[in-house]
């Protein structure tokens, strides 16, 4: 499923529209020590797109996130939402961006409530009463007002994920991020996921960017694509191109095909 | 080379962790309730065992003090050697050192497994600074409840003191003639200069565990070597400033 973008963005809680944000990538590289994680990696995300990133693990996907919240800081390049460095702190307070963990990374000594009251009572938007309605509004619409009391020790695996895209929620996002939402979850469970993450972007339009490798996710929901491949984008453009790739590594990736006479591993001792 | 490399970058980072935490001073009263907690932590749940240890470092003190002091017949100055050890030295030493093993171990074991579990990027993902919520609080906390927890290591190390002096055979020294000549010699300079120790070493002490915590990068083996740094950083730190501020209340 994917839809075109749209410009404006629809508050989950209030029903307002703000103008959706749009993400750069300029000649992005990343070094730890002498490893080049990131090699030149350049693209656009338009505001309201769903946009994937794929790629095998250890790939760069995950830190090319973090480089768009302003976790990690370029080597060199520079990443911009909504036009503002998105290494700068003014950046986080000006655009509501919100990261969903691979593993969720919610706060374990809080419950479920509280982890999603957490950012309204630190930022002082609301008093007891309005936090309650947006939590129990964000848990509504990820079908977990049963979960509000328990912690996250509590919790399947499923349910930490939407627990996470529901802590996201309740920030308001005008950018959402996920990282491997599907990853360690049952193919239903995946697929669950990948519905929210489209339905959130259906009725919000909020602008959204997701790394993973699921390629049923990217074939399903993604209005574009792009591969990371050894840090480096080989691949750029909509879901149907994946269904016949030009490049020979990307059709690997996507397409692997099990050969028990000549294994990988193997080859790769070899 | 690369040793002290590491060590002036934690020497470092230390200083821009207090200066951060330091700028959110100001947010104290809208984290009254994490405030209050930490003092729970810092204060009340060290309570006992400073007491327990204070009385027998107090009891100790006396026990070797009169056992050496019988042979110069010095045995009437026993009140006033331990009661200035405590509140010069051995009270606010103790204090710091059970805080660096009880409280400095369980601040870093926390703020590490935050960090490893991705926690703190999710609370900078949502313009919540870590100095402010996690670090502000337990410095404001270990301002307040260390200097309590000196005196009562005082308290309670004079009383032991007090204890074995009567009831051991070679000391024999009632209580009256004991405290009395703890008061002859005891200036308030003397208990307000150990306070100030005590309150240097603990403040230095949850800095640099929090410092550690929020720096810990890897997996479960990681968390624990954080923690054994963070006690053993600690316990030189406050060796090391002992000597300093000793020297500067002198």
């Amino acid at each position: 499923m994917s839809s075109a973008p749209a410009n404006l963005t629809r508050n989950p809680f209030t029903e307002s529209e703000t103008p959706a944000v749009g993400v750069t990538v300029e000649h992005l590289s990343k070094k730890f020590g002498t490893f080049e994680v990131l090699k030149d990696i350049s693209f656009t995300v338009a505001p309201g797109e769903i946009f994937v990133l794929m790629g095998p693990s250890g790939s760069g996907k995950s830190v090319l996130l973090k480089h768009i919240v302003g976790l990690e800081l370029p080597t060199s390049g520079k990443v911009t939402v909504d036009g503002k460095d998105a290494a700068s702190e003014q950046t986080r307070e000006e655009v509501r961006m919100a990261l969903v963990f691979q593993a969720g990374a919610l706060f374990n000594s809080m419950s479920v409530y509280d982890n999603l009251a957490l950012y309204l009572r630190e930022h002082r938007i609301a008093n007891e009463a309005g936090i309650k309605e947006k939590v129990m509004r964000a848990l509504q619409i990820l079908s977990l007002e049963a979960a509000a009391k328990k912690f996250p020790s509590e919790l399947s695996g499923g349910m930490k994920k939407r627990v996470a895209i529901a802590r996201s929620l309740v920030t308001e996002p005008q950018l959402m991020l996920y990282d491997e939402p599907t990853s360690e979850l049952d193919p239903v469970m995946a697929a669950t996921i990948a519905e929210i993450i489209a339905t959130l972007k259906e009725q919000y339009h909020v602008t959204t960017i997701v790394v993973s490798h699921d390629r049923d996710l990217a074939l399903n929901i993604a209005d574009r694509v792009g591969i990371l491949m050894g840090g480096k984008l080989v691949s750029l453009g909509p879901p149907s191109e994946l269904k016949t790739p030009k490049d020979p590594r990307v059709a690997d990736f996507l397409n692997p095909i099990i050969d028990l006479k000549n294994p990988r591993f193997k080859q790769l001792e070899n | 080379m690369n040793q002290l490399i590491r060590i002036l970058e934690g020497f470092g980072s230390t200083i821009q962790l207090l200066l951060r935490a330091a700028s959110y001073a100001p947010t104290l009263p809208r984290q009254f309730g994490r405030f209050v907690e930490q003092c729970y932590v810092i204060g009340y749940t060290t309570l006992p065992i400073v007491a327990i240890l204070s009385f027998f470092i107090g009891s100790v003190l006396a026990l070797q003090a009169g056992y050496s002091m019988q042979n110069f017949g010095a045995k009437q100055f026993i009140g006033s050697l331990v009661g200035l050890s405590m509140a010069r030295e051995l009270g606010p030493v103790m204090v710091a050192i059970l805080l660096a093993g009880r409280v400095g171990s369980a601040i870093t074991a926390e703020l590490a497994s935050m960090k490893v579990y991705q926690e703190i990027d999710a609370l900078v993902t949502m313009n919540i600074p870590p100095a402010r919520m996690l670090v502000m609080p337990r410095l404001a906390a270990a301002l307040v409840m260390v200097p309590v927890l000196a005196i009562i290591a005082n308290l309670v190390g004079w009383f032991g003191g007090a204890i074995v002096s009567k009831y051991t055979d070679f000391i024999a020294i009632d209580p009256p003639a004991y405290f009395a000549a703890l008061r002859r010699f005891m200036e308030f300079e003397d208990v307000l200069n150990g306070l100030i120790k005590a309150e240097v070493f603990g403040f230095g002490v949850v800095l640099v565990c929090c410092n550690i915590g929020l720096n810990t990068r890897g997996g479960p083996r990681e968390i624990g070597a954080a923690v054994t740094k963070a006690v053993v950083t600690s316990l030189i730190l406050i060796l090391v400033l002992d000597y300093f501020v000793t020297k500067a209340l002198m």
